[in-house]
Order: structure tokens, then C-alpha cells, then sequence
């Protein structure tokens, strides 16, 4: 009798290993997309210098006071081109301003790049040598943060945006900081 | 004392090639000492856009960048411990190739001694002779 309760340890176990992967896997958490430390802290605060002649350069500090939308993006990176519809969608339907952090381009290149897919961002500065990024935490673009009035990260986003996606994480966050 | 010479050599021309593949000579600093506090920090932290690559190893551009930055930052006088510290900042644990041991990660670093423990009772247990009448073929 007692043997056979022992028989039942590695069907326990089993199911136990099941129940590790699958809750996880259920919940829609991305291992590959770990959660930012950056998080409950302020935003870096170094400015950035304009990444066009005629655009203002991103500089953090004058942004407090009002939530924003930081968007790191590239014109040689194709998510980010997805995403561009909906972001003009944020800034012109909903009032969101959204700061633009360009990261590893080229004037040349960036400006027929907005021209074509629109320019949503109050500001854009430059990030030429990718240093900002480090500093932000991002590993890639495009990746999006939400600021509350105090300066301070509620959100990082890793890649693009979907009105989807607005509707579940941004508009309750945005909703909520904007009081 | 002209062997150790050559067996130096020797092991530079063996190890040197596959170690520098992802360090561009460009990176590296003119100090030796820093320069090798620079490749033991950067065996610690994970390239984020790779799989299971340290950025001493990688040849993505990202990792590139951190390389520069622990370079940078060891320049400017910061202690192995604090460039570590500084990157784990920014990225989250994720970024140690090392998971710290924490609450969060007793299953992860305690799973082998269990299983390990759980084994040992389990041969124990069938190793104890066994009182039933007329088990003699068992062997």
C-alpha cells in the first residue's frame, strides 16, 4: 500500500514541471522580454541633440510636468515603420506627446523616412552612437516608454505598438497618470 | 626559461584567434590590465540580442556598445563590481550570465542539490534488503 502512493511522486512531479511551464506560457509573459529595471525610476536625463535640421532635440527635462511617450526608433527598422500609423494615431486623436528617440540613423536617411510614414513625435533627438539606449535599458527597437508628470518610467513596450495593445496596457496607464 | 616563453606563445597562438573573434582591435584598451578586467566583466554580461551569448562573444552591434561602455567606465576609475552594477541597472538581472541567488531563483539554484538529495534517498531505500518471504530471484 505504501509503495503504491510512492508510484504517484513522479506523476506529481510531472505535473508540477507541467504546471511551471504552462502558467507562464498561458499568462502571455516573454521570458525573451524580461521585465525593465528602469521601471518606478526617473528617466535618464540627458538631453539629446535634435536628429534633423528644423526638429527639436529630446531633452527630458523640460518634458515634466505632463505624462509623455518615449519611442525609440530607427528609419532601417521595419516594426517601427509598422507601428508609425498608430503612434500618429496616439498623437492626433488622443493628445499624447510623443518624444522620438532615434536611434542609430541618419538625417538622410530619417527625414524622406517620416516623410513617407508621418511624424508623430513632438521632438526627436539623436542617439547616433546607440549610448542613450543603454542608458534607457533598451535592447532593441522599437521600444516604448510611458513617463508620468514626475518624470518618472511607468511602462516599457518592446516592440510596436498596436492599437490592441493601446487599448490593454497604455490607455488604463496613461488614463491613470494623466489625473 | 626559453621553454616558458615559447609555451606562452604557443597558447597565445592557439587561444588568442578564437577569444578576439567578437573584440575589434579597435575596442581594446592600451592598458593590459584593464583591458583584461574589461574581458572577464564582459564574460559576465549577456548580449540581450543573442541566444545565450555572453558580449564578450558576440559580434551584435549592441553587444559592441556595452563592450565600449565597460571599457569606458574602467577608464573613468569605476570598480569591476560598479560596471557590472551599472549595467545590471539598466537591464535587469536577465543581463548576468550568472543568476544572482535570491528568493526569486531558490527553485533554479536549488533543484539539483533536491534532485540530487531525492536520488540518494531513492537508492538508499532499494538498497535496504528486503524481508518478503520467497523473493530469491530478484536479483
Amino acid at each position: 500500500m505504501k509503495l503504491q502512493i510512492f508510484a504517484l511522486v513522479p506523476l506529481l512531479l510531472f505535473i508540477g514541471l507541467v504546471a511551471l511551464v504552462a502558467v507562464p506560457l498561458l499568462r502571455g509573459t516573454d521570458p525573451a522580454k524580461p521585465e525593465s529595471p528602469m521601471i518606478g525610476r526617473a528617466a535618464p536625463a540627458a538631453a539629446l541633440p535634435p536628429a534633423l535640421a528644423g526638429v527639436q532635440g529630446f531633452a527630458p527635462a523640460e518634458i515634466s510636468g505632463k505624462p509623455a511617450v518615449v519611442n525609440f526608433f530607427a528609419s532601417w527598422c521595419v516594426p517601427c515603420q509598422a507601428e508609425q500609423p498608430f503612434l500618429a494615431r496616439m498623437a492626433r486623436e488622443y493628445g499624447i506627446a510623443i518624444y522620438g528617440v532615434n536611434y542609430k540613423d541618419k538625417p538622410e536617411a530619417l527625414a524622406p523616412w517620416l516623410q513617407k510614414h508621418g511624424n508623430p513625435f513632438t521632438a526627436i533627438g539623436a542617439d547616433a552612437d546607440g549610448r542613450a539606449a543603454i542608458e534607457w535599458g533598451v535592447y532593441g527597437v522599437p521600444e516604448t516608454f510611458v513617463i508620468d508628470s514626475a518624470g518618472i518610467i511607468r511602462l516599457r513596450h518592446v516592440g510596436p505598438v498596436t492599437a490592441a495593445e493601446y487599448e490593454k496596457i497604455f490607455a488604463p496607464l496613461l488614463a491613470e497618470v494623466q489625473k | 626559461m626559453k621553454l616558458n616563453i615559447l609555451l606562452c606563445a604557443l597558447a597565445f597562438a592557439f587561444f588568442l584567434p578564437a577569444a578576439a573573434m567578437a573584440v575589434q582591435p579597435d575596442e581594446i584598451l592600451p592598458d593590459p590590465v584593464l583591458e583584461q578586467r574589461a574581458r572577464v566583466i564582459s564574460q559576465q554580461l549577456r548580449c540581450l540580442v543573442c541566444q545565450g551569448e555572453d558580449i564578450d562573444e558576440s559580434a551584435a552591434g549592441l553587444a559592441r556598445d556595452l563592450r565600449l561602455l565597460v571599457r569606458e567606465r574602467l577608464v573613468k576609475g569605476d570598480s569591476d563590481a560598479q560596471v557590472i552594477e551599472f549595467v545590471r541597472g539598466r537591464y535587469g538581472d536577465y543581463v548576468l550570465m550568472k543568476p544572482p541567488l535570491a528568493p526569486r531563483t531558490w527553485l533554479l539554484w536549488l533543484t539539483p542539490a533536491a534532485v540530487l538529495l531525492v536520488g540518494f534517498a531513492a537508492v538508499l531505500r532499494m538498497m535496504r534488503p528486503r524481508r518478503k518471504p520467497g523473493a530469491g530471484g530478484a536479483a
